[in-house]
């Protein structure tokens, strides 16, 4: 059951993209240009979709369980960091040279688009390294209880 | 600043932004999950073994098809991406490797965290608005 509505939830996510136009990489960049004609949609996305997240957020956090009885995982990180900034940070220049970030990156994966899967395979990589790092990192401090 | 009458639209963008609130309302009162698509998808590559597969392959496979089932329905938007092929390289791992370190994106700070008036999250999504303002102004108006 879970499942099957997780599928449904990506398909609502995947529309709303298309909806809005953010699965149109040229209209992230029309946001990201401020010192060009600037596209302010952007923004709207975000007000609509906060708008309906902080009454469902608020609702979630009264709970202990879900409507499905699975466990209400809400993060619990609070810590402003270098990791945060700096993550952030890469984070945004790829953004700002493709104009694509991940929901937007499966959408075009799912269109068809040659450079959407390129982008989505790079996506996935760059995922793979930071898994790596961090196995790396894992194994290094715990080599002596081997 | 100059705004972008032509390609501006409000309204679509508030209509979609709805949509893809209520798709992390739901996500989070039934499942219990943030839909933050990089966590989604990292986690996929974090634990195969776990029975934590499911509901985010699933989710994953709705994104995917989106597009195939607007298409049936209607003629998709336009897709332009002006990237050459080396750029989309860089910038894809980039954003895979940098939503993965800084533990979100667009999707899990930009509109879970905000919408949780999280503090962390707000200070990850002004860095990435901020580096990608940084990054489209290079690209835009230093080297061209």
């Amino acid at each position: 059951m879970s499942v099957l509505l997780s599928f449904v939830f990506g398909l609502i996510f995947g529309l709303g993209l298309i909806v809005s136009g953010m699965s149109n990489p040229a209209k992230i960049i029309g946001f990201l240009d401020l010192a060009g004609v600037w596209d302010p949609s952007l923004i709207f996305v975000m007000a609509g979709a906060i708008a309906i997240g902080i009454v469902a957020f608020t609702l979630a956090r009264r709970r202990e369980r879900s409507l499905l009885g699975a466990p209400m995982q809400l993060p619990t990180a609070r810590d402003i960091d270098r990791r945060l900034v700096a993550g952030s940070a890469l984070f945004g220049i790829g953004w700002g040279l493709a104009g694509i970030c991940p929901g937007p990156a499966l959408v075009l994966l799912g269109s068809g688009s040659a450079k959407g899967i390129v982008f989505t395979l790079a996506l996935l990589a760059g995922m793979a390294l930071f898994e790596v790092q961090q196995r790396m990192r894992q194994a290094a401090s715990h080599s002596p209880d081997v | 600043m100059t705004i972008d009458w032509i390609h501006f639209t409000p309204l679509s963008a508030l209509t979609g932004g709805l949509l893809i609130g209520l798709s992390a309302a739901l996500l989070i009162l039934y499942n219990g999950r943030i839909a933050g698509i990089s966590g989604i998808v990292g986690g996929l590559l974090q634990r195969l073994q776990t029975g934590d597969v499911g509901w985010r392959a699933a989710f994953v496979l709705g994104l995917v098809l989106a597009p195939v089932l607007y298409r049936a329905a209607a003629v998709l938007p336009e897709i332009r991406i002006d990237a050459g092929w080396a750029v989309l390289l860089l910038a894809g791992v980039l954003v895979g490797y940098g939503a993965r370190l800084g533990s979100g994106c667009t999707s899990g700070h930009g509109v879970c965290g905000l919408s949780r008036l999280s503090p962390r999250s707000l200070v990850a999504t002004l860095t990435f608005m901020a580096t990608g303002f940084i990054t489209v102004y290079a690209i835009r108006h230093l080297f061209t």
